[in-house]
């Protein structure tokens, strides 16, 4: 096993990220994997944390708070994802919003065969709406955040990044 | 059933600096409003997000009063951000409803449960504690000040004659002035918000 996946993604690097990055609030939608992500950011002050119940909702949301100047983050899993074509497109990509979405990527395996469709489907859906996307699977690819973040500002799109690896407890 | 055209020519009166959102008011509002660089006229970016959308911008913008006019088929497509926005508490957040019972723009057909569903009851349901039900001019006229001079987030339904549309879409009129996009541009440029 390589050090990039022993060590895995530590939330505290994933929060240092946010903030490093200037990101003022983060809308999302939990997933199981999530729960110590939240710990960190709800202690955070620096944070607003907007939990919605539908991941579509979390575009529009999005696009408001970038409207009124300030940075989104939205956080949400590939299933939602996928619920969420049409707030992606219409609130997000048409109206030049660059945010990161920072995906859980349900589903996924370094070794062998994709046999859940969230998984399957999730780069091909990203591919269909032309979102680009980078893999973050431990701490040694966390600078991959401050370069999509870097790619949203530059680009005014959508960036996403497929977090390949369970969100887990303090290392 | 209040005509839009003419509530929003009431509401024009009482709107001070607020930034509206006219939602599926717009196509009348942009020929109401005398300070479009404070309004966001952005049509239909997908439907079901305007609330989220104007909460977002509440949220980011706390020194300023939105205003936005969602519609009943939005609200039922999104009905869920009605708790984010009332956990969110955006005391600066105006959401009024406009409910013609139908999907007027794909040519009337009624949205589900429209004659009976009571949107007031629904918002309080989820939290918002302050709630109106208007469904005519007049009383409209006699509680737009007390509504918007409240904290927010202030809920409020309003029933208004529908305006159905059967024309092919790209036969129809085109109302907006602006893209959206220059839309959100002039905005951030009237409030001095800078490009990150």
């Amino acid at each position: 096993m390589s050090d990039t996946l022993k060590s895995g993604l530590s939330p505290e690097k994933v929060l240092a990220e946010m903030k490093k990055n200037g990101v003022t609030h983060v809308v999302w939608l939990p997933d199981s994997e999530t729960n110590w992500l939240y710990l960190l950011m709800k202690e955070d002050p620096s944070l607003t944390l907007v939990g919605v119940n539908r991941e579509g909702l979390a575009f529009s949301a999005a696009a408001g708070i970038a409207a009124g100047g300030k940075r989104p983050l939205i956080l949400i899993q590939n299933t939602g994802l996928m619920e969420s074509g049409d707030s992606l497109r219409g609130w997000a990509i048409g109206l030049n919003v660059p945010v990161v979405l920072m995906v859980g990527y349900r589903g996924w395996t370094r070794h062998g065969v994709n046999t859940d469709t969230a998984a399957v489907y999730t780069e091909r859906f990203l591919n269909a709406f032309g979102v680009n996307y980078y893999l973050v699977e431990g701490d040694a690819d966390a600078q991959r955040i401050s370069i999509a973040f870097e790619e949203a500002t530059k680009t005014k799109r959508p960036v996403a990044l497929l977090v390949a690896d369970e969100y887990h407890g303090f290392n | 059933m209040m005509d839009t055209a003419e509530m929003l020519r009431i509401f024009n009166r009482h709107r001070g600096d607020a930034i509206v959102v006219p939602g599926r008011g717009g196509r009348h509002w942009v020929k109401i409003s005398d300070r479009p660089n404070r309004d966001l006229p952005l049509g239909d970016p997908a439907m079901g997000g305007h609330a989220s959308f104007a909460m977002g911008l509440a949220l980011a913008l706390p020194g300023q009063r939105i205003v936005l006019f969602d519609s009943d088929g939005d609200v039922q497509m999104g009905m869920g951000i009605l708790a984010t926005i009332a956990e969110q508490q955006p005391r600066n957040f105006y959401h009024f409803m406009l409910d013609n019972e139908c999907y007027a723009t794909t040519g009337g057909q009624p949205v589900p449960n429209a004659k009976t569903i009571a949107y007031d009851a629904v918002a309080r349901a989820c939290g918002y504690t302050r709630v109106h039900a208007i469904d005519n001019l007049e009383t409209f006229a006699i509680q737009i000040e007390g509504i918007l001079s409240a904290p927010g987030p202030v809920f409020t339904w309003l029933k208004v004659r529908p305006e159905v549309e059967n024309q092919p879409i790209g036969a129809r009129s085109k109302w907006r002035t602006r893209s959206q996009v220059q839309a959100i541009a002039d905005l951030r440029k009237e409030l001095g918000i800078t490009e990150r």
